[in-house]
C-alpha cells in the first residue's frame, strides 16, 4: 500500500531537513513543475487528478486554481494561502504532515503558487501549534537556502515568498475568506461570495486558499501523474487520506489510508477496537462539525460521496468516537458550547440560536430539560442550516446536533424523564 | 432597460444591477430587513430580508436566499410570501427578541422603532426563550448621543456607518460571538461630525438623541413641519418636531437631490437655541439712548414705532443672509429699494457676486450635493469644508469612492455588495486635492495636499488654468512646488469624467474664486465641463445675493454721512459683520435703531426698539442654497406659541409708516407672489412650491401622526375641553391629526409614515427608490442655470504671493463646525462642544514666542487686543496663524488680516 | 510607550504586508509576548504606531481568543475542554488542578503564579486529555502527573 505522504514521517524523530528532504527525491516535483510545465499544464494535471481539497468541503482543487483570472486584464499580483488553522475539535492530521515533513508541504505550496503564478505565500498557523512553527520557520529557512524560495527559482525566473503567520486564535480564522480578513489584521468575520477568493482575496487580489493535506499532495502529483493518483483510493475519488481516530479506542492514531476506506476497517483493525467495557454508540466522521454515523453506518466507505450519502460530511477525516459511557447529551452540549463561542457574532441566526441551543442541551443534561425543549433544539437544525446563516460555521455545527436528536432521541428523553444525567450519579 | 420579474405570481419590471430588496421596496413591497441601508449597501448579516428563490417555474421547493444579497436579473422567481420564508424572518426576530430588553414603555426610540416594526410584520410574539438575558454597560458618548447597549441587535448599521462612510474613527465593535459590544475604546465624546445619524441609522434604541431625551416626548406626540437647516450655506432638509410649544428634535428630511438620508450635527442639534433663554420674547424699548431696554405698555410701543418710521425723514433697512427671501423682500419694499442694505460686509457682498456671475455666466455647473457625490476627482480650494459646510465634506468622501467602485463594477461586484466593494478596493480612492493654509479632516482622503497662503493657493489655481489653456493668463509669482503641484492636478482634472472644484468665500479671497472659474473656464474650452461649487457662509447668503441692495459698508458710510433717523436691522447681529469701533458710532447717531431678531445679542441688545421674531421653526421662508437652490420651509409652532414672523412684523410697520404695498398681504403667499412678480430672479419660485390653498381631496396636510395623543389632555390644567387646533394661513399643513391620508407633495412631506413602517425606515417608500428621488421629484427648484455659452472671460491673477514679516502672523480663518455659527453656538449641546478661542500656529513659531501648546498668548489686530489659547499645528506654514472664528467671546476680527505677538 | 525592541519587530512584521495596519494582530501578538498581556496604553500606542485608531485597535484585539486584554499570571495553564478530551476526561484534570490552584476557569492564583483558561481543542485529541501551560504542550494528563507538572513553573 502506497502512503506518499507520510512515507517521511517517522514517530518521534525529527523531521526532513531540505537537503535529507531532496535526497529522498523530495523536490524533484519542483524542478519538473517549474521546468517542464506551464501554469496550465499544471491546472490541467491537477483537474485531472480530481483531488478533492482536504480542509473539509471537498472541493475539486484544480476547478479551485482555474478560477483564478489569468488573462491580460487580470490583476499582476496574486496570492497562495495555506490553510494551517486546524481548529476544527478532533482533528490533527495538518499538524502531523507539518511536523514529520514540513519540505513537503513547501514544496506542495511552490507549485501551487506557481500553477496560479502567485508570488507571495502565506502559512496561516493555528496559534496553538507552537512546534509545527519552529519546524516550519526552520524549513522555510532552509528552502530559502537551497534556492526553492525567493527570486529567480531553480534558475526559472519564478520568484516566490512564503511568509508564516500564526493566528490569535478564533475557530472562525479556519474558514477561507475568514481567515483572509483576518491575515489583512482584521476580525476574523466571513466575507460574502460571490464574490471568490479566487477573483478577490487578500488584500483584494485573487487568491488561493488551500489546506496543508492538499498541498502536501501536489508534488506527489506532478511526480507521479493523475493516473497513479486516481489509483490510490479504494473508491473513485483518488488518492489517499489521513483517517485520524480519537476518544475510548484501545489505540487512538491517525493514519494514511487509501480513501474510501471502510470505517470499520478504521476502527477496529488501525484503532485496535473500542477499549475494554466500552461499547460503540457513534462517531462524527470528519471532525465536530459532521454528522453522526452510528453502528449501521459501521462498513460505510469513507469519501466524500459516501459518506455525504449516509447524511453526514467525511469532512476532515478525523473521527471522533462516542462510547456508552459518555453522556450523548453532554458530549453534543460540549461541541454546541464550542461552536456557540466561536461564532464570529456577524449573522443572527448563529449569533444568537447557537448560545440558545447550547442553554437548552446544558439544562437537558442537567436535569432541568422539558419536552418542548427539543422541538426547539430540532427547530434550529433547520434554521441554522445551509444558506440561511452568512458562512458555514452555524450548518456544520447543526450536524452532530441534528443527528444526535435523531439516533440519541431516547438517551435525551431519559435526562428529561428522569430529571438528571443518567451518566452522572 | 428593465427585466422581468416575478414576485408571489406577479410580474414587475425590476432594474438590473439593483438587488432584489431594493427593487422589492421600491415596488413597495413589504420585505423586512435591517442590516441593509440604501445609502450604505447590503452586507447580508442580519438576514432578515431572506426570500425564497426558485430556478424556474417547475421549482416547487426553491431556496432561501438574501434579497438584499441578490442581483435582480431577468425571469427571475421569487416569493416574499411563501411560508418558509415567512417562518424564517419570525425566527431571526424571535432571535434578536432573546436578548432585547422588553422596555419599549420607557424606550426613546418606542413608537419610531425599526425593531418594533420588524416584530409586528413578522408576527414574532410570542417568547420561548427562558434563559437569562444578556446585559452591557453604557457609556458616555458628549452631549448628542445617549447610549444603551443592552437594545443592541448586532446590525452593524451604526460601525458601518460612522466608520466606513462617514469616516469616524472613535467607534468600534468589540469582541465576537453574542458577546459584540458597538462603542467606543473608552467612554467619551463622539467625536465624528455626522454621529447624529446614528439616531436614525440605529433600527433601535441604542443611539438616541440625549437633546431630545432632555425634554423628551413621545414621538408621535410631536407636530412636525418640513424644514430647511439655517445653520449652514447647503440647506439641507430637516424635519423639525415640536410639543408643548418648544422644538423637541431634529431629524434628517430625505432629499435625493441635497442631503440625501444624512444631515450634520450643527443641524441636528443646533435646534435648541429655538428654545432658548436667550430668546428676544417681548417687545422692548429704550426711552432715550442712555436708558435700558424697557418692557413698557402697547401704547407706548405703537407710538414709539410711529414716531421712528412716520416721523422719519429717511430710514434704512439692514438685510440678513440668515432670514428668508420674504423677510428680506418685505424690509425692502418698506425701506425702499435704494434704501436696502444687505447686512453682509462690502468684501463678503463683493465675493457673494463674483461667486453668483462665476455661476450665472460661466460654463461651470453648480453642483447639488448629491452632485458632488458622483464627482470622480476633487479639487478643494481654500476651504475647510467639514468645519464650513459638514455635509459637502460627507459628500466629498463617498465621491472618493468612485473610482474603487467603477474597478468593482467592472470586476463584476455591483455597487451595493458593500464589504466585496471595499475589500477589492483596498485603499483605492478617486482623487482629491486639497489647497488649503494648514491640515484638513478631508486630508486623509486627499491624493495630495497645498499648505500655503491664500493668496498663494489663488495663485495655485492661476497655475492649474494656464496649464490647461494657453489663453488663461499665467501668473508672475510661481514656485517650483507650486509648479509641480499644479502640473499634477491639471494630469488628474483631465482624465476625470466628471471633475468638481470646491471653493468658498470663508478665505475672504476673491482670487480664490476667480482661480478657481479660470480653471473650470481653461477646462471647458478643453472641452470638459466641470462642476464648480461655492460655499458660502449663511443660508441665505446666496438668496440675499440675487436681491438688489448695497453692503453694510455702504450703509456705515450713509448713516456716519448723516441723514439716516431710522435704521431697521432683519435677523442680523451686525456685530459678527463688522468691528464694534465702526457700529458703535452709526447706532449712535441714528435716532432710532429698530432689531427684528430672535436672538439676545450685541446688536439686539443696542437695539432702541427690539421687536422679537419667530425662528425658523415659526415661519414660513423661502432659502437659497450654496447651489442656487430655492426651498422652502414650514412653521412648525403655530403663531400662538410663537413670535410673529419677519415679514409679518414688517408688514405691520409698513401700515404704521404708511405704505399701501401692505394692504394686500395677509398671508405667506401674498408675500411670495408680490415677491416673484417684483423680482425676476425669484419668478420661478411661484407655483413651484404649493400654494397655501393646495388640497388633497379637500383636505390639508396634517402635521400631526394618526397616533397623536393627548389633545384632550395637553392643556387639562388650564380647561379640559378639548381646543381647537391652531389655524395656519400659510400653508396647506394643518396643526392636527385630521388631514389628507394620501401622500403630501414631496416639498411637503412633514414626516415619514407608511404602514407597517413608524421608523424612519418608511422614508425609502417615498421615494421612487431607496437612495432615489423622492416621488414627484426632490423639493427645490434651481434658480441658477449654467449658461448655454460661457461669457466669462478670464480673470487676471492676483499680485500678491506671501512672504513673512519679522513678529507678526498672517492670521487666517479657522471655521469651527460647533461655534462659528451664532444660531447653533447657544444651543446647549452644541456649547459643551465649542472650544475656547484659539490660534494655531506651527512648533517653530510657537517655540519663538516661548509658547507651549495651551498657552494663552496675545495678538494686537488693528489696536484689537485678543488672548487666546495656543494649539500647535504643524501643518500651517511658518509665518501665518489659524485664528479661530466667530467663537463666542471673540470680538469680530476681519480675518485675514496680520496680527503682532504681543 | 511601546518600548525600541517592541518597534522593531512590529516593524519586520509590517515590511511583509502592502499596509502597516495589516500588521495591527502582529502588532498585538508582540506587545503580549513582551508584556504577557495587552494593556490599554498599548491599545493606543499600537493605534499610533501604525496610523490607525486605538478604537479599531481595540476591536480587533478583543475578537481574538487568544489576545489578552486582562492581566494574567506568570504561567498560564491552557486545559483543553474541547470533546475528544472530555471524552477521556479533562473534568476530572481540571477538577485537580482547581482544587489545588485554588482557582477557577478564568481566574489567577493570589501568588500570581498561574491562571488557569480554557482552550478548546489543542490539535492533542489522539492523546488527550492535553493541556499547556505557556508554549509546551503535554498529553495523556493524569492526575498523578500534574503535581509534578506544575513544579516545573515558579
Ligand atoms: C467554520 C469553518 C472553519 C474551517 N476551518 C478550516 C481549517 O481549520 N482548516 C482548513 O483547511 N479548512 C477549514 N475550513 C474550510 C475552508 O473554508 C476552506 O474550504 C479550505 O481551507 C479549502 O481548502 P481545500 O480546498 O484544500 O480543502 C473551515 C470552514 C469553516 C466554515
Ligand atoms: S454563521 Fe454567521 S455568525 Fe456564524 S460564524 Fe458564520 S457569519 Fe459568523
Ligand atoms: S437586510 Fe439583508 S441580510 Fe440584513
Amino acid at each position: 500500500m502506497e502512503i506518499p505522504l507520510t512515507k517521511h514521517i517517522k514517530q518521534g524523530a525529527f523531521p526532513l531537513t531540505a537537503r535529507e528532504y531532496e535526497k529522498t527525491g523530495g523536490y524533484k516535483a519542483i524542478q519538473k513543475a517549474l521546468k517542464e510545465m506551464s501554469p496550465a499544464d499544471l491546472i490541467t494535471l491537477v483537474k485531472a487528478s480530481n483531488l478533492l481539497g482536504r480542509g473539509g468541503a471537498g472541493f475539486p482543487t484544480g476547478v479551485k486554481w482555474s478560477l483564478v483570472p489569468t488573462g491580460k486584464d487580470a490583476p499582476k499580483q496574486r496570492y497562495l494561502i495555506c490553510n494551517a488553522d486546524e481548529m476544527e475539535p478532533g482533528t490533527f492530521k495538518d499538524k502531523y504532515l507539518i511536523e514529520g515533513n514540513p519540505h513537503q508541504l513547501i514544496a506542495g505550496m511552490i507549485i501551487a503558487a506557481y500553477a496560479i503564478q502567485a508570488d507571495k505565500a502565506y502559512i496561516f498557523l493555528r496559534w496553538a501549534y507552537k512546534k509545527s512553527e519552529v519546524i516550519l520557520r526552520k524549513a522555510i529557512a532552509e528552502a530559502y537556502e537551497a534556492g526553492y524560495l525567493g527570486k529567480n527559482i531553480l534558475g526559472t525566473g519564478y520568484e516566490l515568498d512564503i511568509y508564516l503567520h500564526t493566528s490569535a486564535g478564533r475557530y472562525m480564522c479556519g474558514e477561507e475568506t475568514a481567515l483572509i480578513n483576518s491575515l489583512e489584521g482584521k476580525r476574523a468575520i466571513p466575507r460574502n461570495k460571490p464574490p471568490y477568493p479566487a477573483t478577490s482575496g487578500l488584500f483584494g487580489k485573487p487568491t488561493v486558499v488551500n489546506n496543508v493535506e492538499t498541498l502536501c499532495y501536489i508534488p506527489h502529483i506532478v511526480e507521479n501523474g493523475a493516473a497513479w493518483f486516481k489509483s490510490l483510493s479504494v473508491t473513485g475519488e483518488g488518492g489517499t487520506k489521513l483517517y485520524g481516530v480519537s476518544g475510548k479506542v484501545k489505540n487512538p492514531g491517525l493514519w494514511e489510508l487509501p480513501l474510501g476506506t471502510n470505517m470499520r476497517e478504521i476502527i477496529e483493525q488501525y484503532a485496535g477496537g473500542m477499549m475494554d467495557g466500552h461499547k460503540f454508540r457513534g462517531a462524527l466522521p470528519g471532525g465536530a462539525s459532521t454528522d453522526f454515523l452510528v453502528e449501521e453506518h459501521m462498513d460505510a466507505k469513507l469519501d466524500f460521496s459516501s459518506v455525504a450519502a449516509l447524511g453526514s460530511r467525511l469532512g476532515t477525516g478525523t473521527m471522533i468516537i462516542l462510547d456508552d459511557k459518555t453522556c450523548p447529551v453532554a458530549f453534543i452540549h460540549n461541541l454546541e458550547r464550542f461552536f456557540a463561542l466561536e461564532s464570529c457574532g456577524w449573522c443572527t441566526p448563529c449569533r444568537e440560536g447557537l448560545p440558545w441551543v447550547e442553554k437548552l442541551l446544558q439544562s437537558i443534561e442537567e436535569g432541568r430539560g422539558k419536552p418542548e425543549n427539543l422541538n426547539i433544539l430540532k427547530f434550529h437544525t433547520s434554521y441554522l442550516g445551509p444558506g440561511n446563516t452568512f458562512c458555514a460555521h452555524a450548518p456544520g455545527a447543526m450536524e452532530p446536533l441534528q443527528s444526535g436528536l435523531k439516533y440519541f432521541h431516547d438517551d435525551f428523553m431519559r435526562h428529561i424523564n428522569e430529571k438528571h444525567c443518567p451518566w452522572r450519579s | 432597460m428593465m427585466v422581468k420579474i416575478q414576485i408571489d405570481g406577479k410580474y414587475y419590471d425590476g432594474k438590473p444591477g439593483k438587488n432584489l430588496l431594493e427593487t422589492c421596496l421600491a415596488l413597495g413591497i413589504n420585505v423586512p430587513h435591517f442590516c441593509y441601508h440604501a445609502a450604505m449597501g447590503s452586507v447580508g448579516a442580519c438576514r432578515l430580508c431572506a426570500v425564497k428563490k426558485y430556478k424556474d417555474a417547475n421549482d416547487r421547493k426553491g431556496r432561501i436566499i438574501m434579497s438584499c444579497m441578490e442581483p435582480v436579473t431577468d425571469g427571475m422567481i421569487v416569493s416574499v410570501e411563501d411560508p418558509d420564508t415567512v417562518a424564517f424572518r419570525a425566527a431571526i426576530l424571535e432571535s434578536l427578541m432573546i436578548n432585547h430588553p422588553h422596555d419599549c414603555p420607557v424606550c426613546d426610540e418606542g413608537g419610531e422603532c425599526h425593531l418594533q416594526d420588524m416584530t409586528v410584520m413578522t408576527g414574532h410574539n410570542y417568547r420561548r426563550f427562558d434563559f437569562r438575558k444578556r446585559t452591557h454597560n453604557n457609556q458616555y458618548l458628549g452631549p448628542f448621543i445617549n447610549h444603551e447597549m443592552n437594545r443592541c441587535i448586532q446590525c452593524y448599521r451604526c460601525v458601518r456607518f460612522y466608520n466606513d462612510y462617514a469616516g469616524g474613527k472613535d467607534l468600534a465593535v468589540f469582541g465576537s460571538h453574542d458577546h459584540v459590544y458597538f462603542g467606543r475604546h473608552e467612554p467619551g465624546v463622539l467625536e465624528n461630525e455626522f454621529s447624529g445619524n446614528l439616531v436614525e441609522v440605529c433600527p433601535t434604541g441604542v443611539f438616541t438623541d440625549k437633546t431630545l431625551k432632555g425634554h423628551y416626548t413621545r414621538k408621535w406626540d410631536l407636530t412636525n413641519a418640513p424644514s430647511v437647516c439655517v445653520h449652514c450655506s447647503l440647506g439641507c432638509n430637516i424635519i423639525a418636531g415640536e410639543r408643548y410649544g418648544s422644538v423637541r428634535r431634529i431629524m434628517s428630511r430625505y432629499n435625493g437631490s441635497v442631503n440625501g438620508y444624512f444631515i450634520c450635527d450643527r443641524g441636528r442639534f443646533g435646534y435648541e437655541f429655538v428654545n432658548d433663554g436667550n430668546r428676544a420674547r417681548k417687545t422692548l424699548i429704550r426711552s432715550t439712548k442712555d436708558k435700558i431696554l424697557e418692557d413698557p405698555p402697547p401704547d407706548v410701543i405703537d407710538s414709539a414705532l410711529s414716531a421712528a418710521l412716520s416721523g422719519s425723514k429717511k430710514i434704512i433697512g439692514i438685510g440678513s443672509p440668515r432670514a428668508s427671501l420674504e423677510a428680506n423682500f418685505t424690509l425692502s419694499v418698506l425701506v425702499g429699494k435704494e434704501n436696502f442694505y444687505h447686512g453682509v460686509s462690502g468684501k463678503e457682498q463683493k465675493l457673494i457676486n463674483t461667486a453668483l456671475q462665476i455661476l450665472q455666466k460661466g460654463s461651470a455647473y453648480s453642483p447639488s450635493l448629491k452632485e458632488i457625490e458622483k464627482a470622480d476627482a476633487v479639487l478643494i480650494l481654500g476651504e475647510d469644508i467639514t468645519n464650513t459646510a459638514p455635509m459637502a465634506a460627507l459628500a466629498v468622501r463617498q465621491a472618493t469612492r468612485n473610482k474603487p467602485l467603477e474597478l468593482g463594477v467592472k470586476a463584476g461586484i455591483p455597487s451595493w455588495n458593500d464589504t466585496a466593494q471595499r475589500e477589492l478596493a483596498q485603499d483605492l480612492k478617486s482623487p482629491v486635492f486639497i489647497a488649503f493654509p494648514f491640515q484638513t479632516q478631508l486630508d486623509e482622503l486627499a491624493e495630495d495636499t497645498f499648505r500655503a497662503s491664500f493668496e498663494d493657493i489663488a495663485n495655485l489655481g492661476f497655475a492649474i488654468a494656464s496649464a490647461f489653456h494657453e489663453s488663461a493668463p499665467p501668473l508672475k509669482f510661481m514656485s517650483d512646488e507650486m509648479l509641480k503641484m499644479a502640473q499634477k492636478i491639471y494630469n488628474i482634472l483631465i482624465e476625470a469624467k466628471n471633475p468638481l472644484i470646491i471653493t468658498g468665500i470663508h478665505s475672504g479671497s476673491a482670487d480664490i474664486l476667480h482661480a478657481a472659474s479660470n480653471i473650470a473656464e481653461a477646462l471647458n474650452l478643453s472641452g470638459k465641463k466641470v462642476s464648480l461649487s461655492f460655499l458660502l457662509t449663511d443660508c441665505n447668503s446666496m438668496g440675499l445675493g440675487m436681491m438688489e441692495g448695497k453692503s453694510l459698508d455702504d450703509a456705515v458710510d450713509i448713516v456716519n454721512g448723516g441723514g439716516v433717523d431710522t435704521m431697521i436691522i432683519l435677523e442680523n447681529d451686525l456685530y459678527r459683520k463688522a468691528d464694534k469701533e465702526v457700529l458703535d458710532p452709526v447706532f449712535a447717531k441714528c435716532n432710532t435703531v429698530i432689531v427684528l431678531d430672535h436672538m439676545m445679542n450685541e446688536t439686539s441688545s443696542k437695539a432702541d426698539i427690539l421687536l422679537p421674531v419667530g425662528t425658523f421653526a415659526e415661519a414660513e421662508g423661502t432659502l437659497v442654497n450654496n447651489e442656487g437652490r430655492a426651498q422652502r420651509y414650514y412653521r412648525v409652532l403655530p403663531l400662538e406659541k410663537s413670535e410673529p414672523e419677519s415679514w409679518r412684523r414688517i408688514r405691520d410697520l409698513m401700515k404704521i409708516a404708511g405704505k399701501t404695498e401692505a394692504a394686500s398681504w395677509t398671508e405667506f403667499d401674498d408675500v411670495v407672489s408680490s415677491m416673484t412678480d417684483t423680482i425676476p430672479a425669484f419668478s420661478k419660485i411661484k407655483g413651484h412650491m404649493p400654494d397655501a390653498d393646495f388640497r388633497m381631496l379637500n383636505q390639508k396636510i396634517k402635521r400631526q401622526t394618526i397616533r397623536f395623543s393627548g389633545r384632550t389632555a395637553m392643556n387639562a390644567n388650564i380647561a379640559v375641553s378639548e381646543p381647537k387646533p391652531p389655524q395656519d394661513p400659510d400653508s396647506p399643513l394643518t396643526f392636527s391629526m385630521e388631514g389628507s391620508d394620501e401622500s403630501p407633495p414631496s416639498s411637503l412631506v412633514p414626516y415619514y409614515w407608511t404602514p407597517g413602517w413608524n421608523s424612519v425606515q418608511s422614508m425609502n417608500f417615498y421615494l421612487d427608490e431607496p437612495n432615489g428621488s423622492l416621488k414627484g421629484g426632490d423639493p427645490g427648484i434651481r434658480l441658477i442655470e449654467t449658461a448655454e455659452n460661457s461669457s466669462l472671460s478670464f480673470f487676471v491673477p492676483g499680485e500678491l504671493s506671501f512672504t513673512p514679516k519679522k513678529d507678526e502672523w498672517l492670521l487666517v480663518p479657522v471655521y469651527q463646525i460647533f461655534g462659528s455659527e451664532p444660531l447653533s453656538a447657544s444651543a446647549p449641546a452644541i456649547k459643551e462642544r465649542i472650544p475656547s478661542p484659539f490660534i494655531l500656529v506651527n512648533k517653530q513659531d510657537a517655540e519663538k514666542t516661548g509658547k507651549n501648546e495651551g498657552d494663552e498668548i496675545t495678538i494686537e489686530i488693528s489696536q484689537k487686543i485678543l488672548k487666546v489659547k495656543v494649539k500647535i499645528d504643524e501643518t500651517i506654514p511658518s509665518g501665518s496663524a489659524g485664528l479661530s472664528f466667530g467663537l463666542p467671546g471673540m470680538p469680530f476680527v476681519n480675518l485675514p488680516c496680520w496680527g503682532k505677538i504681543k | 510607550m511601546l518600548t525600541e525592541e517592541e518597534k522593531q519587530e512590529i516593524l519586520e512584521e509590517v515590511k511583509l504586508y502592502p499596509y502597516p495596519k495589516v500588521a495591527c494582530l502582529d502588532a498585538l501578538k508582540i506587545v503580549q509576548n513582551h508584556r504577557g498581556w495587552v494593556p490599554d496604553e498599548s491599545i493606543r500606542d499600537i493605534g499610533e504606531f501604525l496610523g490607525m485608531p486605538a478604537d479599531e485597535v481595540d476591536g480587533i484585539a478583543t475578537f481574538y481568543s487568544r489576545i489578552y486584554r486582562h492581566p494574567l499570571g506568570r504561567h498560564v495553564i491552557l486545559v483543553c475542554d474541547s470533546v475528544s478530551c472530555m471524552v477521556m476526561g479533562y473534568e476530572p484534570i481540571y477538577d485537580h488542578l482547581s482544587q489545588k490552584l485554588g482557582i477557577r476557569f478564568g481566574e489567577t492564583t493570589s501568588d500570581n503564579r498561574f491562571t488557569l483558561l480554557p482552550i478548546s481543542c489543542l490539535g492533542d485529541c489522539d492523546h488527550a486529555p492535553a493541556m499547556m501551560i505557556d508554549n509546551d504542550l503535554y498529553n495523556r494528563l493524569t492526575i498523578e502527573m500534574l503535581n509534578e507538572l506544575l513544579e516545573k513553573y515558579h
